[in-house]
């Protein structure tokens, strides 16, 4: 038997698009296969297709060389398929136990046995290594130990092949070396792994063999000894991407954003921020590190008037600006590129026109006598949509909803910097976008940079703080770690101070 | 004189807290499972046309088990109606609230059409209700015995049967675990292999069963008679519940304050020293304490998480 898994020919479209065209993907037993491809390119779908939750339109899985019918997720449970899904599928206030034998609870004498549960899954957990404790409650474990519950929620129901989807999105850079560690203890007791993934460092550190896949089709199958990261990111795209940004060295002038002593109650569940100060100079990018939750989201919200602040001063060109509304902080100079775009950033039924007036449709030009100048604002949003590359279907007239998540993001980052603000608030500038339009903005962060403004980036992905930030501040439970210079430090460093390691305690 | 004075009150107390315990424990299902209930109130009315009825109906038959009839009668014809409420949430991913609202307009409607179909005036009397019992040697446990076993309603022991049930149910085995997965978490459910539409539905209809129960025993017990309101009692139930931060024991507690509160309030006027005390303070004294206790605990609320939300495979 050489593969565990094959899918042949699997096509499954959904209205509008074809998200796996005849797909042909084969796995060996006991390796690690990547799967790699953009955002949207239908590396997720397949995996759907394999664990059930989609039912293919045609094509055959075959496992272990016969031929199965997947029709839910509890027929692939059956079959040993496991998933790590990329948001977490737990119960906050269950047990670790509990939620590992949802579903296929033990009963004793009519009342579910934990106690039994909960010593297997104690053996299970010290067998690979995962150190959980089946008591704790879910609320109270960290990220990276919810992610090893999921893990274990596999291994308990005796999974032989794992998917992983995109599983280090939500870990510092320690925890995904751990989770590498646990990855290879899975493989040598017999176990198959797929690996959903599009950071190419992680492919080339685990992975046996990788898959390609770019708009629903198979670039190719290789082996990860046989090519590099070049090679990887070129079949992903289509084309060379370059992977340096080109860089100039930095020109700070005086300084723009003064934060001090800050603190911010935090909304139930997350950390606040502590006593918080920092400078952020005209002419440099200022990224802010830290694992999602850590006080990123209060800070933010803070520095724009989105949110009370407890104590502590924002100063923006030497002003105090913590009692102004968000409306005459805008006005005097902030702009601000939220970390949801759909959320926060857009009015997705709003056609692109509106959403580019949000912020100034009550201002002279766009308005006049209060009535909003038609006329004006569409020349506007041409140009707007001209000098930032927004590409949709009708133009300005589109609806926010109808573009993509890249051109989306386009809009929004070109309504923010046509302000010509002084400061711009970067949070998660890139997320979910796909290589290309990551070098857009990327380049357009940069551009406002020489162009002397100062720019605080806030970012979840740390190659990104690194590519970018002239300065690196890190935060952990709400509090600053320590400010580095982004030309002398590394990855594991940061790392460290992510996990609330101050600077020089680890050599 | 104080102690006389509980003496008396606590009975009715109990009688009072009863038919609010039961409902605010169907709402308890309904909302843990992940589906609002505000048709609490107009499930309990259901639950009083129908007992009240074919107590009505059956009572110079059986004169003593009819009201037992009753009960079971108004459980499960409101857990049929509770349905609808089900249909609508579950299936048609309607808005719990909205579809809460029409449960009570439908119920309001359609009992007071039938009850003046089937008698002319609107009203139901039933002649006898749920006669008090005292528990031989439980009776004489000196302060305690005389506070809980004298002068009871069976329905009451019933019910607090019911609640240790519900707990066990709830907190001990397979069903009660899945169901709470499926009010805080439904995708973690799902994936798990929990059907959780067929969750949602056995818990709205054990609510519906539930406030049925509260409804026929209100009217067994306190008012004698269906006469075309719950009165608020169902809102009320739906504010212990919130009250007791969606716990058994809480729920417990809460209905008992509202009870102990309200029969204040009834008897204050034959009481020389409540007399004293304008009668607007104590009838208003519950619910402004509801409004401060939900103000206060609003921060720490232990609402089920996926509360409300209609349930969609796609969204994750």
């Amino acid at each position: 038997m050489k593969y565990i898994v094959e899918m042949e020919n699997i096509r499954k479209s959904f209205p509008g698009v074809v998200a796996c065209d005849e797909i042909n993907f084969q796995v060996r037993k006991g390796e690690i296969h990547a799967l790699l491809g953009e955002n949207g390119a239908g590396k997720s779908t397949l995996m759907n297709v394999l664990f059930g939750l989609y039912q293919q339109d045609r094509g055959e899985i075959y496992l272990r060389g016969e031929k199965v019918n997947i029709t839910n997720p509890n027929i692939a449970n059956d079959l040993g398929i496991g998933m790590v899904h990329q948001h977490f599928k737990l119960v906050h206030n269950f047990t670790v136990t509990e939620n590992i034998i949802l579903g296929i609870e033990p009963v004793k004498a009519l009342m579910v046995d934990t106690r039994s549960a909960s010593s297997r899954i104690r053996e299970i957990s010290e067998r690979y290594g995962l150190n959980v404790d089946p008591e704790a409650k879910i609320e109270d474990v960290s990220v990276g130990m919810q992610q090893r519950v999921e893990i274990l929620k596999m291994l308990y129901r005796d999974a032989e092949i794992l998917i992983f989807d995109e599983p280090t999105a939500v870990l510092t850079p320690q925890e995904v070396t751990e989770l590498m560690k646990i990855m290879r203890g899975l493989i040598e007791e017999g176990k198959s792994i797929i690996l959903i993934t599009h950071k190419l460092k992680e492919i080339m550190a685990i992975a046996d063999r990788c898959t390609v896949i770019r708009w629903g089709k198979v670039v190719g199958t290789v082996n990860v000894s046989d090519t590099n990261e070049e090679k990887l990111a070129e079949m992903m795209v289509g084309r060379k991407v370059l992977f340096d940004i080109n860089k100039k060295e930095a020109n700070p002038r005086g300084e723009v954003l003064r934060i001090e002593s800050l603190s911010v109650l935090g909304s139930a569940g997350t950390h606040g921020l502590k006593n918080f100060s920092l400078r952020v100079k005209g002419g440099e990018i200022v990224g802010l590190a830290g694992v999602d939750g850590n006080g990123q989201a209060e800070l933010v919200e803070a520095i724009i008037g989105l949110r009370r602040t407890d104590s502590g001063k924002i100063y923006l060109h030497g002003t105090d600006v913590t009692r102004l509304t968000t409306r005459q902080r805008i006005n005097s100079g902030m702009a601000h590129i939220p970390d949801d775009r759909h959320k926060h950033g857009l009015i997705l039924d709003y056609t692109v026109l509106e959403n580019l007036i949000l912020k100034n449709y009550y201002l002279e030009p766009y308005s006049r006598r209060g009535l909003i100048n038609w006329d004006y604002v569409y020349t506007h949003a041409e140009q707007v949509i001209k000098d930032f590359d927004v590409r949709s279907g009708q133009g300005a007239e589109a609806s926010a909803r109808s573009l993509s998540g890249g051109n989306q993001q386009k809009a929004i980052v070109g309504r923010e910097i046509d302000g010509n603000p002084d400061l711009l608030l970067a949070v998660q500038p890139t997320r979910g976008l796909d290589v290309g339009a990551i070098e857009y903005i990327h380049r357009r962060l940069l551009e406002q940079r020489d162009q002397g403004k100062a720019v605080f980036l806030i970012s979840l992905e740390l190659d990104e703080i690194l590519d970018l930030s002239d300065r690196i501040a890190v935060i952990y439970n709400g509090e600053l770690v320590g400010v580095v210079n982004a030309a002398e430090t590394n990855e594991n460093e940061i790392g460290l101070m992510m996990a609330g390691g101050r600077r020089g305690a680890v050599a | 004189m104080m102690v006389d004075l509980i003496y008396q009150l606590f009975p009715y107390a109990i009688a009072f807290t009863i038919p609010l315990l039961i409902t605010s424990l169907g709402g308890l299902f309904s909302e843990r499972s992940g589906v609002i209930n505000i048709g609490l109130e107009g499930l309990m009315l259901m639950g009083m046309f129908v007992g009240a009825f074919v107590i009505s109906s059956v009572e110079a038959l059986y004169p003593t088990a009819a009201v037992w009839i009753g009960l079971l009668a108004a459980a499960v014809i409101v857990a049929l109606f509770a349905l609808l409420h089900a249909f609508a949430c579950v299936t048609l991913n309607a808005n719990q609230v909205i579809s809460g609202i029409a449960i009570n307009m439908i119920a309001g409607a359609v009992t007071v059409y039938l009850a003046r179909f089937f008698t002319g005036s609107g009203n139901v009397q039933i002649i006898r209700g749920m006669p008090r019992i005292t528990i031989a040697y439980l009776s004489d446990i000196p302060i305690l015995g005389q506070l809980l076993f004298t002068h009871t309603y069976a329905s009451t022991w019933l019910i607090l049967l019911i609640l240790a049930l519900a707990t066990f149910l709830l907190y001990k085995t397979r069903f009660g675990l899945r169901l709470r997965a499926c009010g805080e978490q439904p995708h973690a459910a799902d994936s798990a292999g929990v059907n959780v539409y067929l969750m949602r539905y056995m818990a709205v209809l054990i609510s519906g069963a539930c406030a049925g129960l509260g409804g026929a025993t209100f009217i067994v017990t306190l008012s004698g008679e269906f006469n075309g309101t719950a009165a608020g009692l169902g809102f009320l139930a739906l504010a212990a519940l919130i009250f007791g931060q969606w716990k058994p024991w809480g729920i417990l507690g809460a209905t008992f304050f509202f009870g102990f509160a309200t029969t204040v309030a009834n008897v204050s006027q034959v009481i020389p020293v409540l007399a004293q005390i304008p009668g607007i303070y104590l009838k208003t004294f519950p619910y402004v304490v509801t409004l401060l206790a939900l103000i206060l605990s609003s921060k720490s609320s232990q609402a089920p998480k996926a509360i409300g939300e209609p349930y969609d495979k796609g969204k994750r």
